[in-house]
């Protein structure tokens, strides 16, 4: 520890301004707070300061996010070898062995591919390189079919990072979700990769007769009761979908974790969860076919329902950032998220379209919510002049 | 029955070094200054030079702008140095005490049968008028104006604050004296604010003319900004004007001894302390002659005034004007290992993100380290806990970053001040400097509306 810092010292000038390498001063700098908090101290304003800084926020919503990414894993390892009636006398370590050597290269990839590009633009604007890509490297892989080509990961996530984020300023800047723009240009550039009832089992793309569909994937094409999930499997996870979302009980430990740690918003994740379970007891009441009679309460235990509500909507970024204003926009998200899900018939699933929709609906959620509080302090002073 | 407010969102930051309630007395000091920096807004000129003999209440500058209000000397002797900065901005004036104890006199009657002229003039002569500060922009008050309320809290609730219960024992007289030529001064309410959870102190129960409101809860209830939105929220145009219990307490001894005596108490707080106490000394005094001795250790911050908003001093600088606080805390100018991933038992944090969180009671030693790297505001939804205003404060902080005077005003610019800011500034993931800020906008306000 002592030997690093020292070594640290001795070749942080060639990193500053007018040294050999000055030009990977970003690069320097995110490896030395990597492992040093800075020795920086207050100059102006308040002499101390919380021990909350962006490194620790990030860290523990990856950390929160562990739960389904471990379970994502082993369920990858276990639909295969279901889907292909091989999974009898495999051990845990094989199922989840399985699942590992598959989640890890797209995690490589889509870290790899993002830092590479956020420290080159950090470089270029004399900034620090943020830790927004801590979380943003993690949500990627999880809400990939497990078989999407490594280059396409790549691709995707440059495509998220440059045009999600950079463009608009960079980190903090950014309009969407950058992880849900990753999926997004994927769902739409590549969409046979992207959906259908070959992507979310390892290894069944060139497999005939053996279906992967999603419990949304049947109902969309009104045949629920084929589903062969029980609602306890849909709770727990042991269904095809996403790597990190099938499991809503790993997603709410992970809830769980933000909302204790005061770091993710809990009234965006109950307001979304509200949301959908409010539109699917509407649809309920209306329903001319499967999509729309299936339970309001299954509908949050299916699909990136649960994983969006927790780790999507709740990006303080490209949320509203009122108070106020979260309650509403989780709620529209979840009304539309299901709305979507359940009406749309060219998309069996709406919680990444409805986050988007939302994020870019939120500063004007926003705007309406401080407008009211401006509209309340005109008229304080008006009674006042009076 | 007074009223009752009670302040839920803010935040009482546990740390260690509260000032014991015991009062010493404290020799004189080597040296004793008037700073022209703890006065916002103004710009000094000289009356001054070195070794000139001044007595306690002698001018020794005056605002450019205003040139009835004069800043005097707290003690008699004589000029020591004037200290400048970069491009001679006048830091310190120093005078070296001589002992002697010789006072200016002025004008010595009971407020009530003076009139507000006489009032004003007798506090502008006396060098105690800038101990008058208005809202908005927190600046030294001006005389032209005809404030719609007078403010005083009696309360400090900033982290390891000072007991005003403890330190106005025995000045019941001196304090009625000073509310009474307040009293004179506007047409409205004369407010104090006192702590609700504690007994209140002789000069707080039995003083007349004002109207008191009892505040419990969370810091920031003991700042003015705070009681002020609460009771009597500010518009645009008008104007309200706060005065600290002690300066209450000096105004109070003007008219009634017809000197400028500069005597005060201050708490010396701090977890870096041998000792912690309240100590009897004259406005502007060196702090070495009573921090010195009662040292930890050696690699400190001084700071007069509190760890949220005072401001950072040398160790031998002189006591901030305005404040009753020296606070003496590590600092922190070291390299942490992997700091920000550690679980962080002995780490504050509002946030549970360090287990910290499992010890609520504990007290904390906080050194100055930033404790993280400057970042873009992103984190949303912190600053509305430990901000009480019914005001969004990352939507005005960043109003009044892109200086957007409109929606500044909009947001209620006027309403806040820096240091009610100092709790989000805390708080801040980013490590933004908010309380700068703050004061920026509030000097573009004024250079807009002037």
């Amino acid at each position: 520890m002592k030997a690093l810092r020292n070594y640290l010292d001795k070749i942080k000038p060639n990193f500053e301004k007018g040294g050999k390498l000055e030009n990977f001063h970003s690069a320097f700098d995110a490896v030395e707070t990597l492992f040093f908090v800075p020795d920086k101290v207050t100059t102006t304003g308040a002499h101390i300061r919380d021990s909350i800084d962006m490194k620790r926020t990030m860290i523990t919503v990856v950390l929160a996010m562990v739960p389904a990414l471990l379970f994502g894993m082993w369920n990858v390892g276990f639909q295969h070898f279901t889907a292909f009636g091989t999974i009898e006398g495999k051990t845990f370590m094989q199922i989840f062995g399985f699942g590992f050597l598959k989640v890890l290269p797209i995690i490589v990839v889509s870290y790899v591919a993002g830092l590479t590009t956020e420290i080159i633009f950090a470089q270029i604007r004399h900034h620090e390189v943020p830790e927004g890509f801590f979380v943003t490297g993690m949500l990627i892989p999880l809400i990939m079919p497990v078989d999407v080509p490594l280059w396409m990961v790549a691709v995707a996530t440059v495509f998220a990072v440059i045009i999600g984020v950079e463009v608009f300023g960079g980190s903090g800047m950014n309009i969407l979700n950058p992880a849900l723009t990753a999926r997004a240009f994927l769902f739409f550039a590549y969409p046979t990769e992207m959906s259908g009832d070959k992507v979310w089992i390892s290894g069944l793309k060139n497999v005939d007769g053996i279906s992967g569909e999603t419990i949304m994937g049947y109902a969309a094409q009104n045949k629920i009761a084929e589903n062969p999930y029980t609602p306890l499997d849909e709770f727990l996870g042991f269904i095809p979908g996403s790597i990190g979302e099938t499991s809503t009980l790993a997603i709410l430990i992970g809830a769980a974790i933000l909302i204790i740690s005061g770091v993710g918003s809990w009234k965006i994740i109950t307001s979304v969860f509200a949301g959908g379970l409010i539109m699917g007891l509407i649809l309920n009441l209306f329903a001319v076919n499967d999509y729309m009679g299936i339970p309001a309460w299954e509908h949050l235990i299916i699909g990136g329902f649960a994983f969006g509500a927790v780790f999507m909507a709740t990006d303080p970024v490209s949320a509203a950032q009122t108070e106020k204003g979260k309650w509403i926009y989780g709620f529209l998200i979840g009304i539309f998220a299901i709305l979507i899900r359940v009406l749309n018939p060219a998309y069996p699933e709406g919680v990444m379209l409805a986050i988007l929709l939302l994020n870019v609906f939120a500063p004007l959620i926003d705007h309406y919510v401080v407008e009211a509080n401006i509209k309340k302090r005109t008229k304080r002073l008006k009674a006042a002049q009076a | 029955m007074s009223k009752v407010i009670k302040i839920k969102k803010g935040l009482d930051i546990k740390l260690k070094g509260k000032a014991e309630k015991v009062l010493h007395k404290v020799g004189t000091a080597a040296t004793y200054a008037v700073k022209p920096t703890d006065f916002t807004g103004i710009t000094p000129k000289l009356l001054v030079k070195e070794g000139d003999a001044v007595k306690a209440g002698s001018a020794l500058f005056f605002d450019k702008y205003n040139s009835d209000v004069l800043f005097t000397s707290p003690v008699s002797g004589a000029v020591k140095k004037v200290v400048r900065g970069e491009r001679r901005k006048i830091l310190e004036v120093v005078v070296e005490p001589n002992g002697k104890g010789e006072y200016e006199s002025f004008k010595k009657a009971a407020p009530a049968d003076l009139s507000r002229e006489e009032i004003i003039n007798n506090l502008q002569k006396s060098g105690l008028w800038p101990s008058i500060k208005m809202r908005p922009y927190s600046i030294v008050a001006k005389a032209s104006d005809t404030p719609k309320a007078i403010f005083i809290s009696g309360i400090d609730s900033a982290p390891l604050g000072v007991d005003y219960n403890f330190i106005l024992q025995g000045k019941e007289k001196e304090f009625q004296a000073g509310i009474d030529a307040l009293k004179k001064l506007t047409n409205g309410k004369i407010h104090l604010g006192i702590d609700a959870d504690v007994e209140p102190c002789p000069a707080f129960v039995n003083v007349k003319n004002v109207e008191i409101t009892k505040y419990t809860g969370r810091h920031p209830k003991g700042l003015v900004g705070t009681q002020i939105h609460k009771v009597d929220p500010i518009n645009k145009g008008e104007v309200v004007w706060v005065v600290e219990p002690q300066k209450v307490v000096s105004i109070g001894r003007l008219f009634t001894e017809g000197r400028y005596d500069a005597s005060k108490v201050v708490a010396l707080a701090g977890s870096e302390l041998k000792e912690t106490g309240y100590f009897q000394i004259i406005e502007g005094a060196n702090i070495d002659s009573f921090a010195k001795e009662r040292l930890a250790s050696e690699h400190v911050r001084y700071i007069s005034g509190s760890v949220l908003s005072g401001s950072r001093i040398e160790a031998s600088g002189h006591m901030g004007y305005y404040d009753s606080l020296l606070t003496v805390i590590p600092e922190g100018d070291h390299y942490e290992f992997f700091g920000w991933i550690a679980p962080g038992f002995d780490k504050y944090s509002v946030s549970r993100t360090f287990f910290s969180w499992l010890n609520p009671k504990k007290e904390y030693i906080v050194d100055t380290n930033l404790k993280g790297g400057k970042r873009a505001l992103m984190i949303t939804g912190a600053f509305e806990k430990v901000f009480p205003f019914d005001i969004f404060p990352m939507q005005l902080i960043k109003a009044t970053i892109i200086e957007d005077i409109d929606l500044m005003e909009k947001l209620g610019i006027y309403e806040v001040v820096e240091e009610d800011f100092a709790l989000c500034e805390f708080v801040d993931t980013s490590k933004t400097d908010i309380q700068a800020i703050v004061r920026n906008g509030l000097d573009l306000m004024i250079k807009e509306m002037s």
